[in-house]
């Protein structure tokens, strides 16, 4: 690994975004409208306070798989990561760099969407904003990890998108947002704690009922999960192809 | 027919007995070949006799099945070629939501070579005029310029181009030629495929592959006087000939 190629990697990447205003457009705002449609549904009362710490978690996890997986996989197929690979890139700098450049657009993205929910919609946290905003960075890179390491199992931008429905929905049913997990079904309870959304959302609940939270267990098991996903990606990540 | 000069020193390209299978199709079988230092070869072929399979198996980014490709005397793909062999592969490998000089400035970093390369490059290609814009709204040549201009980054010292000149105008492909023979003559060597026959008067060294198997490694001048033919497609087609009836006797 190269400290240089990383951060050229995370600067060129932002640069490709920079072209593409709409896209950015669409990260950063979208996750606000919907928490206001959100509050306007429950009327801003008690369930929107319990959902929408939630939905901060989720927003980061989703959005930034999306861009990830289809971003890694055009890599994968236009041959630009053949080429960076015959150069001095090393697996993991070309990993850290995407992870670098979708961590400041998840940065970014979570102080809006905190700033609109806290400013504009009233959400009552008990514990410190920074903390929701730092969860949802965290959340945005497993996003990241799941989705360059997904990327090596499709090859075209169809099959990257039914992944989402297939590995990111049952995480977000089973996460605590509809049903309390310690509610659900003592299966479905086993299967939700080993799904990472589980912890994000745990911290992020934490933090919206604790004035002083303990969520940096579970930001533990989200960094964990992350730091596994990106060892199988590296994993992908051949020199030689047949 | 390998008979080198002797102050040419070791091959900067040596292949012994490489084997290359993809899918369930062997492409390359006990293949061998050398390319002098600081010489242009011309590999040429129909499309489908194995040129890119060669050219990746060079770069190191082939899985093999057998056999040894040596670059600079390295294994090919080793740690220390990788900023001194510059490839183009056959479809332009860059950015299309980037500019030609985002471009070339993201390779230039990730190669540590120096940012005014980056002018030097997009001048050789002679791409002055459209270094601003997008790649995405480029044409097929112009983008494969871009694609080319990447791999005259740094100070390679083996340059692999697949078909860089495919799709190009007469005039810009004349001036490609020349700046390759220039490279050659500052001691780069370059190994350049084309499945056309009309660029084997350019090549001071010419490797016919058909099928994945050498055809010839020669000079133009001597492949014209062992075959009688007139020009490069007519020895290409002699030596065809020649080889089926081998067989089928
Ligand atoms: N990705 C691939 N998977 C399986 N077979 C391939 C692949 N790429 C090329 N081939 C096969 O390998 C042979 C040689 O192809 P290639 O090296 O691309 O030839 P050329 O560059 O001379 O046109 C062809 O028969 C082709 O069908
Ligand atoms: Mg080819």
């Amino acid at each position: 690994m190269t400290p240089r190629i990383t951060l050229a990697t995370g600067a060129r990447v932002l640069t490709q975004l920079r072209h593409d205003p709409r896209t950015i457009a669409l990260m950063l705002v979208v996750p606000s409208l919907l928490l206001a449609l959100l509050w306007w549904i429950y009327d801003g009362g008690i369930v929107f306070d319990r959902i929408g710490p939630a939905l901060l978690a989720i927003f980061p996890f989703l959005v930034m798989f999306l861009v990830t997986s289809i971003a890694t996989l055009r890599e994968r197929t236009s041959g630009t990561l053949e080429r960076l690979l015959s150069m001095p890139t090393g697996k993991l700098d070309f990993l850290l760099g995407y992870a670098v450049a979708f961590g400041t657009v998840a940065l970014v993205q979570a102080l809006i969407t905190a700033s609109v929910a806290i400013g504009l919609l009233d959400l009552d946290t008990a514990g410190p904003a920074w903390l929701l905003v730092a969860v949802a960075v965290f959340d945005a890179l497993l996003g990241v990890a799941l989705g360059l390491f997904v990327s090596a199992f499709a090859s075209t931008e169809f099959q990257v998108v039914q992944f989402m429905p297939a590995l990111i929905v049952p995480q977000f049913l089973l996460c605590g947002l509809l049903v309390p997990r310690d509610q659900l079904p003592a299966f479905l309870e086993a299967v939700s704690d080993v799904l990472p959304l589980s912890y994000a959302v745990d911290a992020m609940s934490e933090v919206q009922q604790s004035a002083d939270p303990a969520v940096w267990g579970q930001i533990g098991v989200v960094l964990g999960f992350s730091v596994a996903l990106l060892a199988l990606g590296a994993a992908t990540l051949r020199r030689r192809t047949p | 027919m390998m008979n080198y000069a002797a102050d040419d020193g070791p091959p900067a390209i040596t292949i012994r007995g490489l084997r290359v299978a993809r899918g369930a199709q062997t492409v390359l079988d006990d293949f061998d070949l050398d390319v002098r230092r600081g010489s242009l070869t011309g590999l040429l072929g129909p499309s489908g006799s194995g040129k890119s399979t060669l050219m990746r198996a060079i770069v190191g980014v082939q899985r093999t099945a057998g056999g040894t490709v040596e670059v600079l005397g390295r294994p090919a793909g080793d740690r220390e070629l990788r900023d001194r062999v510059g490839y183009v592969t056959q479809a332009p490998s860059v950015y299309a939501d980037l500019t030609a000089r985002q471009n070339l400035r993201y390779y230039a970093r990730v190669l540590g070579a120096p940012i005014s390369d980056v002018d030097r490059a997009i001048e050789q290609v002679d791409l002055e005029s459209h270094a601003d814009h997008l790649v995405g709204r480029m044409s097929g040549g112009q983008r494969s310029r871009v694609s080319l201009a990447t791999a005259l980054l740094g100070e390679p010292e083996v340059l692999v181009l697949d078909e860089p000149t495919v799709g190009l105008d007469p005039v810009l492909r004349v001036q490609l030629w020349e700046l390759f023979h220039r490279l050659a003559a500052d001691g780069v060597t370059l190994l350049v495929s084309s499945h056309v026959m009309d660029e084997a008067e350019r090549c001071e060294r010419l490797v016919l592959l058909r099928d994945g198997a050498l055809l010839a490694d020669d000079t133009l001048p001597a492949l014209l006087a062992r075959t009688g033919a007139a020009d490069a497609e007519g020895a290409f087609l002699e030596l065809i000939e020649k080889a089926d009836s081998e067989v089928s006797s």
